[in-house]
């Protein structure tokens, strides 16, 4: 089984090398592609003198676009398995194992790892917690399945989930609750896996600058649409 | 209705026809995006010139002033062509975002290629610097 960790990474020169060596202790035989989303430090060099495959955007599209590109590649290399994981430290490469050994049950698509499905130390401040109490409960209803951690890009998908995420009109920018109700909606079985989250090692978050309001009301669009479309209809292999 | 707001209409109106045309003529403006101009210079200018058309129009919608009808439909058809291009800016962002994508994993295929086939003496930036 060939499986492959992107890491989309914008400006992350400080904390690749550690995300990096640590996937390499923890996650052996895990082949890691950094796409590096068109970043202004030595993001690209760091990565490939860590020993990583880089692809480099000649602009910077954003991370849901970043992680659209790592699914395009894995669908072109003849991946099996995609784990994405973020660069800036905040997944622990430790949680991959379990994240893999869950897709390993015949009967799931997706693993995504959830930082409240245990108790596990992480506080997010008041707002943050707020807007993931509405999308976590909206998906949650929309899915009919428990969502506890609709943010989470810390996952592993099989190939016809990838795939279909490589083809269609996937979020550039970000990959919330919108992303859980259309995987439903596509016949996607996921799995929700208790992982850790750390402290930012260093840099800037993506989503920090970014006005909250419009994020809730980009996200919240989002879902409404995807209910509004017709169900897609992925192939499976 | 004024004369003066009539003549000012089939100025406006004339004005928008030939600058559109004389844009498409110098390449500047590709023609799938000239249809919504024109249509608005025209309708600009029939309802100029063709007055009960544009005095039923006015009674119709319950204004007392035939040029606010006349500036009405103007004001129509910018929201309209706005819209178009909000339409095409999206697809072209999709398509820019597409070829972006698809020039970094080349460009990996590339470096990965050439990598692969370095021979000893031939240096891998040999085919970009003859170019």
């Amino acid at each position: 089984m060939k499986v492959l960790a992107i890491i989309p990474a914008y400006n992350e020169e400080a904390n690749l090398p550690v995300v990096l060596r640590e996937m390499s202790d923890y996650a052996g035989g895990v082949d890691c592609l950094v796409i590096n989303d068109g970043s202004r430090d030595r993001t690209a060099e760091t990565a490939r003198a860590a020993g990583a495959g880089v692809v480099s955007h000649p602009v910077n599209l954003g991370a849901g676009a970043a992680a659209q590109t790592g699914f395009r590649y894995a669908v072109r290399r003849g991946y099996d398995v995609v784990i994405q994981i973020d660069a800036d430290g905040q997944h622990d490469p430790r949680d991959v194992p379990a994240l893999l050994q869950v897709l390993g049950d015949e009967g799931v698509d997706a693993a995504i790892g959830s930082r409240f499905l245990e108790d596990r130390g992480y506080r997010p401040t008041r707002m943050r917690s707020i807007g993931m109490l509405f999308f976590n409960g909206l998906a949650t209803i929309l899915t009919g399945q428990r969502v506890t951690d609709s943010t989470s890009c810390f996952r592993a998908l099989k190939r016809p989930v990838f795939k279909f995420f490589a083809e269609m009109d996937y979020p550039t920018d970000f990959q919330d609750a919108d992303l859980r109700v259309l995987m439903k909606r596509a016949g996607f079985r996921v799995r929700e896996v208790p992982v850790s989250m750390r402290p930012r090692l260093g840099g800037r978050s993506f989503i920090n600058g970014i006005v909250p309001a419009y994020y809730v009301f980009k996200v919240s669009l989002s879902i409404l649409v995807t209910l509004l479309r017709e169900a897609p209809r992925p192939r499976r292999e | 209705m004024n004369i003066r707001v009539q003549v000012l209409a089939v100025v406006i109106g004339l004005g928008i026809l030939v600058a559109i045309l004389e844009l498409i003529r110098k390449r500047k403006l590709r023609e799938e995006y000239s249809v919504l101009w024109f249509a608005t210079g025209i309708g600009i200018l029939v309802l100029a010139l063709w007055f009960p058309l544009l005095e039923r129009l006015t009674s119709l919608l319950g204004v007392v002033w035939p040029a606010t009808t006349l500036f009405l439909f103007g004001l129509i058809f910018l929201v309209l062509i706005s819209l178009h291009f909000s339409i095409k800016i999206s697809r072209l962002t999709d398509q820019v975002k597409d070829l972006a994508q698809e020039s970094a994993l080349l460009s990996e295929e590339v470096s990965r290629f050439r990598a692969q086939s370095a021979v000893p003496g031939d240096r891998p930036d040999s085919l970009s610097s003859n170019s």
